[in-house]
């Protein structure tokens, strides 16, 4: 265009990168950047899901016999904990949105407390598994699922054959790979959370360039959302087989 | 000036605190029913009630938390492509594992 209209220079924060149109355009970027992230995100959890459900077919008994060992009453906490703490993240994201600082400062400060209740829980339910043998590797021992103790106050759990009860081991490897990985999603989740708190603190996100927070908080859901898979999977769909 | 204005756009949609509590509220809900579900014997069905249940929670989550509902058609597209691909690649692998012994019985 030759003619230079008035006013076409219009005003922009100074966040806006030059080669982008608008806020709008910016922001859409990002966050369409950030969803093809989760994309890739979705197919390597899903390769997991999808072995577990392969798996779960072939040694049905030996899975249904691993599910038993895990405590439901852990696990639903574990589930409560960590829908509140995306609760307290969506909350951070509006904060921002809205220009609080100290809203956006106490809910990243929730978010990280429910962050590491959430994995101070799962260690508890890790620790028991090493101490009962069902840890895979060397420390692996199925002969508690050939021979069955009884539990106080339930009824006693009917033995599995060897070749069977040796099959726990791949519900375990399971169990480990894919909470591992929600957890080490957890660990990574919580460092950039301080990070957040720290920028916030110092209000690096007072002049409304929040980007980083929406997409934070677009993670933050997707391990949520994994977490909302792996419970009944894991831990429901076999108590009564 | 019509041009200026196709520049600006509308104004980027905030979600406001009330929907987070209900969904957050729905959600603990929904895990309550989960895990009541799974003491009744329901056979195959518990199955089928728990992973249900689970895709509900999980809808909610991406509309709401993840703002989907009020994004572009660009966003919607991108989650739909997603979980599109995602089934895409476990009903092939399925329809594998199903048919591999076929012919064999």
């Amino acid at each position: 265009m030759a003619v230079v209209h008035e006013g076409e220079h219009h005003e922009h924060p100074a966040y806006q990168r030059h080669h982008f149109v608008s806020m709008e355009q910016q922001k859409e970027s990002a966050s369409f950047g950030m969803w093809l992230f989760l994309l890739t995100e979705i197919m390597f959890f899903g390769g997991m899901f999808t072995a577990y459900l392969i798996y779960r077919n072939w040694y049905y008994p030996a899975f249904v016999a691993g599910s038993h060992t895990l405590s439901i009453v852990l696990g639903t906490t574990n589930t409560a904990v960590l829908i509140t703490s995306s609760f307290t993240m969506a909350m951070g994201v509006w904060c921002a949105e809205t220009r609080k600082r100290g809203g956006l400062i106490l809910s990243i400060i929730l978010t990280l407390i429910l962050g590491l209740a959430f994995l101070g829980i799962k260690s508890v339910e890790y620790h028991e598994k090493w101490v009962q043998h069902h840890v895979p590797g060397l420390r692996f021992d199925a002969m508690t699922f050939v021979h069955p103790k009884a539990e106080p106050g339930q009824p006693v759990e009917p033995g599995l054959p060897l070749d069977m009860a040796q099959h726990t081991e791949i519900y375990f490897s399971l169990y480990f790979a894919m909470t591992g990985m929600h957890a080490l999603h957890m660990i990574i989740g919580m460092g950039l959370l301080v990070f957040m708190l720290v920028k916030a603190m110092r209000g690096a996100y007072d002049n409304g360039n929040i980007a980083f927070i929406e997409n934070f908080g677009l993670y933050w859901h997707f391990v949520d959302i994994v977490w909302i898979f792996l419970f009944p999977l894991l831990y429901l769909i076999s108590r009564h087989q | 000036m019509s041009e200026l204005e196709t520049h600006h756009g509308e104004e980027p949609h905030i979600v406001s605190p009330k929907i987070y509590v209900l969904i957050a509220a729905t959600l603990l809900i929904c895990t309550a029913l989960t895990v009541a579900a799974s003491y009744l014997e329901l056979g195959p069905w518990n199955a089928v009630v728990a992973l249900g249940i689970a895709v509900f929670k999980a809808t909610l989550v991406v509309l709401f938390f993840m703002h989907i509902k009020y994004s572009s058609k660009l966003m919607k597209l991108t989650v739909f492509a997603g979980l599109f691909t995602f089934l895409a690649l476990v009903g092939m692998s399925m329809s594998d594992y199903i048919s591999r012994a076929w012919g064999s019985f």
